[in-house]
């Protein structure tokens, strides 16, 4: 294994603490803990509901690089691919919370869910108003007990409720409307190379030069199944195909579309691997509102690449494209 | 039989050194089915818990409860809550009820089932809390049965955490949960 780390139990302490420190002034660290807050002058002067998200680390610009005017209160920080614990998470909750209650936006892994019950708990016996959305946008798990899993459609969620917290949405309005989006956002993700836990040393799991693993999560789990390699534009087809499945009246709706690299898949190809699925909605008339590609929820140096459908209903369009001042959107 | 103090503190010690002489068996366990963590959170958690050792305190309710802190505040993923909920409980019972050992490891139990909303047959670590906390109620607990618990979970297809994504590819692999908590339960054996 070779990585560009000092000691493997520092990696998320320093690369929290590399984050801050180059943030030009716009986020801080919460002492004692490796939670990120807002620290630009808008956070103070114009008060909302507090968003609080985080996860295992691993998955970076996710979460805290989406810290800022416009996006996330906070975002917590835990260890590579490991949820980050309750009192973090509380300290977060405490910091962030400006009358007006705070939403947890948790991606559904039962380690993020159990931690963030449990911070939510000790948050509401200190008389915080805390409500919690569960994003389980995965498709590629179909029968699983515990649901779908959270994954880069995460984002999207992410810069929807950022934007009307921001509009001044209570808290209820935005527990409601983060629903809603993620009832309406699917994603699929496919890989070709699984990432290097450093803990651990080597690839999650090995794959020959002409296959890829269809169905992906992004903790370098294995996949729903191994198949033979194909073109980036039967793969776009292959995704897409089971993606629309997800919806009613697929070709009358409007959409935006997320292609996220997962960590060491070019830029390139991930343009290709757009410029396929654009090609392919197009010829079905299908309306595409809102486009995004790029490295945002990413899994360590995963070489993979993920599709997100978001079925937008009126107004959404315009939480996506209004400004926002984070690191990583 | 009721637990006692120096036994916890025993126990306990026993069982951080065994996880930390494992750290890299359960990373390999976990990245067979998981995420390839186990032995790196659980070595966070234990080396807490040594800490805790070192200090003195007054009674087991009050160590049980600084090793649930331990391990709710210092491990994370799913394993943290888990055993963090199964201490905290067994703290709580030790102070209100008694200290008999069968009825704290059931307790435990009866803990993580309701923080992980399992079922025995799931596939993970109460596969081995249920029916050990059974077989110390019958004051029939060995070393080759806890084993044989553990070992049984390598035929269970992963109902419950990251192994359940798997579906039936976490067939034929040992559920990392449950080999430290089996870990627990034989370093617990040598104290009693």
């Amino acid at each position: 294994m070779k990585k560009f780390i000092n000691q493997i139990e520092q990696i998320v302490p320093e690369m929290v603490q590399g984050l801050v420190q180059t943030s030009n002034g716009q986020l801080r660290c919460l002492e004692q803990t490796t939670a990120v807050i807002r620290n630009d002058p808008q956070f103070q002067n114009q008060t909302q509901v507090g968003l609080v998200s985080g996860g295992g680390s691993g998955h970076e610009p996710l979460h805290a690089g989406f810290v800022g005017d416009g996006m996330l209160s906070a975002a917590v920080c835990g260890e590579i691919f490991t949820s980050p614990t309750p009192d973090q998470i509380y300290a977060a909750i405490n910091a962030v919370d400006q009358g007006q209650g705070v939403l947890l936006i948790v991606k559904n892994y039962s380690g993020d869910v159990m931690n963030f019950d449990m911070a939510r708990e000790m948050a509401e016996a200190d008389n915080h108003q805390v409500a919690t959305v569960v994003v389980d946008d995965d498709i590629a798990i179909q029968d699983s007990e515990q649901g779908h899993r959270g994954v880069a459609g995460t984002v999207l969620v992410e810069k929807i409720l950022g934007a009307a917290a921001r509009a001044g949405y209570t808290l209820e309005q935005l527990q409601d409307l983060g629903q809603q989006v993620i009832k309406q956002t699917k994603t699929l993700a496919v890989a070709l190379h699984a990432a290097t836990v450093p803990g651990v040393g080597h690839p999650g799991f090995e794959l020959a030069d002409d296959e890829l693993e269809f169905g992906v999560g992004i903790h370098n789990e294995r996949g729903r199944n191994t198949e033979k390699l194909v073109t980036a534009h039967e793969l776009a087809a292959k995704m897409l195909e089971q993606l629309q499945g997800e919806f009613t009246d697929f070709t009358q709706q409007h959409y935006a579309i997320l292609v996220n690299g997962m960590g060491a898949t070019p830029l390139m190809e991930q343009y290709i691997f757009a410029n396929d699925v654009a090609d392919i909605l197009q010829q079905q008339g299908v309306a595409v509102d809102f486009w995004k590609v790029g490295n945002l929820v990413t899994s360590i140096d995963m070489t993979g690449i993920s599709l997100t459908l978001l079925q937008l209903q009126a107004g959404w369009r315009d939480w996506l494209t209004a400004d926002v001042t984070t690191l990583g959107w | 039989m009721e637990l006692t103090q120096t036994q916890a503190q025993a126990w306990l010690a026993s069982f951080a050194t065994t996880i930390l002489d494992h750290k890299a068996e359960l990373n390999e366990l976990d990245t067979a089915i998981g995420d390839g963590d186990h032995g790196t959170n659980m070595t966070r958690g234990v080396t807490q818990i040594q800490t805790v050792l070192q200090t003195s305190l007054p009674d087991l309710s009050t160590l049980l409860k600084q090793v649930a802190f331990a391990f709710i505040s210092k491990v994370g993923g799913a394993s943290g809550p888990l055993y963090g909920t199964a201490f905290l409980d067994m703290s709580n019972a030790a102070k209100q009820q008694s200290a008999e050992l069968a009825d704290l490891i059931q307790t435990g139990a009866a803990g993580i089932q309701r923080r992980g909303q399992a079922q025995v047959g799931d596939k993970t670590m109460l596969d081995v809390w249920q029916p050990v906390a059974q077989a110390l109620a019958a004051n029939q607990l060995t070393s080759q049965k806890i084993d044989t618990y553990l070992q049984a979970t390598r035929d269970l297809v992963a109902k419950k955490g990251r192994a359940s994504y798997l579906e039936e590819r976490s067939r034929g692999h040992l559920d990392p949960g449950a080999q430290s908590s089996d870990y627990l339960f034989q370093t617990l054996l040598t104290v009693i």
